[in-house]
């Protein structure tokens, strides 16, 4: 028997699957029991089928390296899941709708009356230095009220079991095609325990993301004409643009398919000439949508985009500059800004954050660099952040430095324990610390997914997920245990 | 149909059928060679004038023997049309349009892909070479049926018709052509049993051997050969088969006015042509033209839809 659970030992880690060494939690008993029987050969087996089944479906994501330039790589994936029940999942779904809610509220009147500055929730100065507002924005009401139409937010848990958000994406959030890949890949490896468990399905994301887009539309036709708007092949998350567009049926188009006219209306070039298109979902970040309204040699966008958009004659979702919410010091406030709009207390907590740009909590970081997990305000996937416990000295005076230069860019955290789950290394077992990233779909309803992406740091002992830096993946159920 | 995707249907289409072709070409040219008679010496060269890569080759290799053409038009990276290119091509813009063709379709051409760049070393042996070739061959089969059997017949299956008759008719007069270039000294006076074999190897390299005997029963001759493989619709690999599939396609697109022309241009002088009197001179010269009109059509249709 390859896997012996009497091994495997969590501690001092909350752990997915395993309570204390020995003893499963009630919703991964079954599981566990399975995977005690397997043989070394059939882990193996089912590795490689996984394996086969990732590379036959092309599911890729392209990394950047100075020698090889851009590669395809296949995500890691490992095939035992991470296991959440219901009623737990009810919960946090209950908190990510409140959350998201606030947000977009809070962005809409960042873009309009401002009362959140006025009643000084929000100190000014957070605005003026934040470098994803657009003031292009002021004064634009889009459909609905909705900036954030897509939400993904990272949840992570502590050694307590307390699940927090780590961080909101409000502007391209990635990795929804893996979820839904994920479960393919496990229906195709590990029929079995399909029967077992009662796993709610998540395979309803792509006709969410259509009916939201839909309702975006300017027009009120029938068949609004719906588009996705990717940088290309070269970007990282390219096989997820072509991968939902082919799920909704929706035309994948890059920059140069669209124009703008003098009529302020969005085309596309077609075998059959222009024809017009209703709802953009954008893949491109702000700064690169408009070489007429930002960056001027942007090859990515479409010249008269912004126009249009004003103009009312286009949905762009997301709403260019929601970024302006997922800031990672706006991120500090989002508590109080609940409370603010919605006259409720926050149902997930914040992870404690220390926001450097007040001068005691400042001093408070730099004092204790090396138990903290410094980021700056507007990077995302991992990238400019300093791991305090993992630093030498030489990386922590760089970024006292970079603090005390910038205070306004830099929030900091206590490092967190982060929780893990029993991970295939060889075909042993072996703790791996995770988070979960659900998405958040805004239109006339508000949907959330199933579970979400679950990744995981496969080396040993690290806490960094992301794709680029060595994460992998696990499928995540969601098990109704009520009829068992 | 976007302009872009239609093309990148197209191209996918194109690169396909010439990595199956490719594949044939070789297929016949081994077989030939195994047939003959130890004293007839097989030239390898014309492959490679038959692909219009003479200059190409030449930068890379210093003669043009079995080894170096079967590396040079199979596995060599630095050959643009060479078959693991071509696959690649394929994959590129398949991965490019993945949105739009059946996803299994992405999965077998993307597997295709994969197979035939870990295969392509054991093509420069004889012995593996047949099976190699043939299952890139079988590759192209399985995604064009299940291509035929999945997806919508919309303008962007009449791009991936366009892009596929427009390379197979380009290819399979090139597979004629191995007859009529400098392989072999003109024996059409004297049909001997090793003209015989010859033009059977043709046939059979383009899957057409059966197919011939069911259509024509007649025994093997050249003039008959012919006729079937330019003049006759009922085969489909056959260069009057894939023109007219090419003016269906044109039927079914928008703005296609030119294009009809240009096609029922070559249809007619295609009726027009008596095999009986095709000497080599006169069937490379005919071929010649083929070829010309053909990218005449590529051309006209790159300037409308793309």
């Amino acid at each position: 028997m390859a896997i012996r659970w009497g091994n495997y030992s969590p501690t001092p880690f909350y752990d997915e699957l395993i309570r204390v060494r020995n003893k499963p939690r009630d919703a991964a008993r079954d599981l566990c029991e399975y995977l005690k029987h397997l043989s070394d050969s059939e882990i193996n087996e089912f590795k490689t089928a996984s394996t086969t089944a990732i590379q036959v479906m092309g599911i890729t994501f392209t990394v950047y390296s100075e020698e090889e330039g851009s590669i395809d790589r296949a995500w890691p994936f490992d095939i035992i899941p991470r296991i959440i029940p219901k009623h737990e999942w009810d919960q946090i779904e209950q908190g990510l709708k409140q959350r998201v809610k606030a947000l977009n509220m809070f962005i809409n009147d960042l873009y309009n009356e401002q009362n959140v500055l006025k009643d000084k929730v929000l100190p000014e100065s957070i605005l003026e230095h934040s470098k994803n507002y657009l003031p292009e924005c002021q004064g634009i009401k889009p459909p609905h009220g909705i900036w954030a139409h897509i939400c993904g937010s990272d949840l992570v848990r502590d050694e307590n079991g307390t699940v927090y958000v780590l961080e909101d994406n409000l502007r391209v959030p990635s990795g929804v095609s893996y979820m839904l890949e994920n479960r393919h890949v496990m229906k195709r490896v590990f029929p079995d325990m399909f029967d077992k468990y009662n796993i709610l399905p998540v395979d309803d994301y792509p006709s969410q993301l259509y009916d939201m887009l839909s309702q975006m539309s300017p027009r009120t036709i029938h068949q609004p004409e719906i588009v996705v708007l990717t940088p290309g092949i070269y970007n990282s998350a390219y096989f997820e643009h072509a991968y939902l567009a082919q799920q909704m049926g929706a035309e994948l188009v890059v920059g140069s398919d669209l124009e703008v006219d003098d009529d302020d209306i969005v085309y596309m070039r077609t075998v059959e000439g222009l024809a017009r298109v209703d709802v953009i979902y954008r893949r491109i970040d702000d700064a690169f949508l408009d070489p007429e309204a930002f960056k001027e040699d942007s090859m990515l966008g479409v010249p008269g985009l912004m126009r249009a958009w004003k103009a009312g004659n286009v949905a762009l979702v997301n709403a260019p500059g929601a970024g302006v919410a997922d800031d990672k010091v706006v991120y500090a406030f989002v508590p109080d800004l609940i409370r603010y709009y919605l006259d409720e207390e926050p149902l997930i907590p914040n992870v404690p954050t220390y926001k450097c740009v007040n001068k005691e909590e400042r001093d408070y970081v730099i004092e204790n660099i090396e138990k903290m997990v410094v980021k700056p305000a507007n990077e995302s996937g991992g990238y400019g952040m300093l791991i305090g416990p993992h630093s030498t000295k030489a990386e922590r005076q760089k970024f006292i430095r970079l603090i005390r230069r910038d205070p306004r860019n830099y929030v900091a955290q206590p490092m967190l324990l982060l929780s893990t789950a029993p991970t295939l290394i060889d075909t042993k077992v072996e703790p791996r610390h995770l988070d979960l990233r659900p998405f958040i779909l805004s239109g006339k309803q508000t949907n959330v997914t199933m579970g979400g992406l679950t990744r995981v740091a496969m080396r040993k002992g690290s806490t960094v997920v992301n794709s680029s830096q060595g994460g992998g993946s696990k499928d995540t159920w969601i098990v109704d245990m009520e009829d068992k | 149909m976007l302009s872009r995707v239609a093309n990148h249907i197209y191209w996918l289409a194109r690169y396909l059928e010439r990595a199956e072709n490719t594949a044939r070409l070789i297929q016949v040219n081994t077989h030939l060679l195994l047939d003959l008679p130890r004293d007839v010496t097989l030239g390898w060269e014309p492959i490679v004038d038959m692909l219009s890569f003479r200059e190409t080759f030449y930068e890379h290799y210093d003669t043009a023997d079995e080894k170096s053409v079967i590396k040079f038009v199979v596995t060599d990276q630095l050959n643009p049309g060479s078959i693991i290119n071509c696959l690649a091509n394929a994959k590129e813009n398949a991965r490019i349009i993945r949105e739009i063709i059946p996803s299994e379709a992405w999965e077998l051409i993307n597997n295709l892909y994969a197979t035939a760049k870990d295969d392509t070393q054991s093509v420069l042996t004889r012995r593996h070479r047949f099976e190699c070739l043939d299952k890139i061959v079988a590759g192209n089969q399985t995604i064009t049926g299940l291509m035929g059997g999945t997806m919508n017949r919309d303008v962007g299956y009449s791009f991936l018709r366009l892009g596929r008759h427009l390379e197979r008719a380009d290819m399979t007069t090139r597979i004629i052509d191995v007859r009529s270039a400098s392989l072999l000294p003109d024996v059409s006076g004297n049909i001997s049993a090793f003209e015989n074999i010859q033009w059977m190897s043709v046939l059979k390299s383009l899957t057409a051997y059966q197919m011939y005997r069911q259509e024509m029963r007649l025994r093997i001759s050249r003039a008959d050969i012919l006729e079937f493989l330019l003049k006759r619709d009922i085969f489909p690999r056959s260069i009057c088969h894939s023109i007219k599939q090419l003016g269906k396609c044109a039927g079914e697109l928008p703005k296609s006015h030119v294009l009809k022309e240009k096609v029922k241009e070559v249809s007619k002088a295609l009726a027009n042509l008596d095999t009986k009197d095709l000497k080599q001179d006169k069937l490379h010269a005919v071929i010649d033209d083929i070829q010309a009109a053909l990218i005449k059509i590529h051309n006209v249709i790159n300037e409308t839809y793309f």
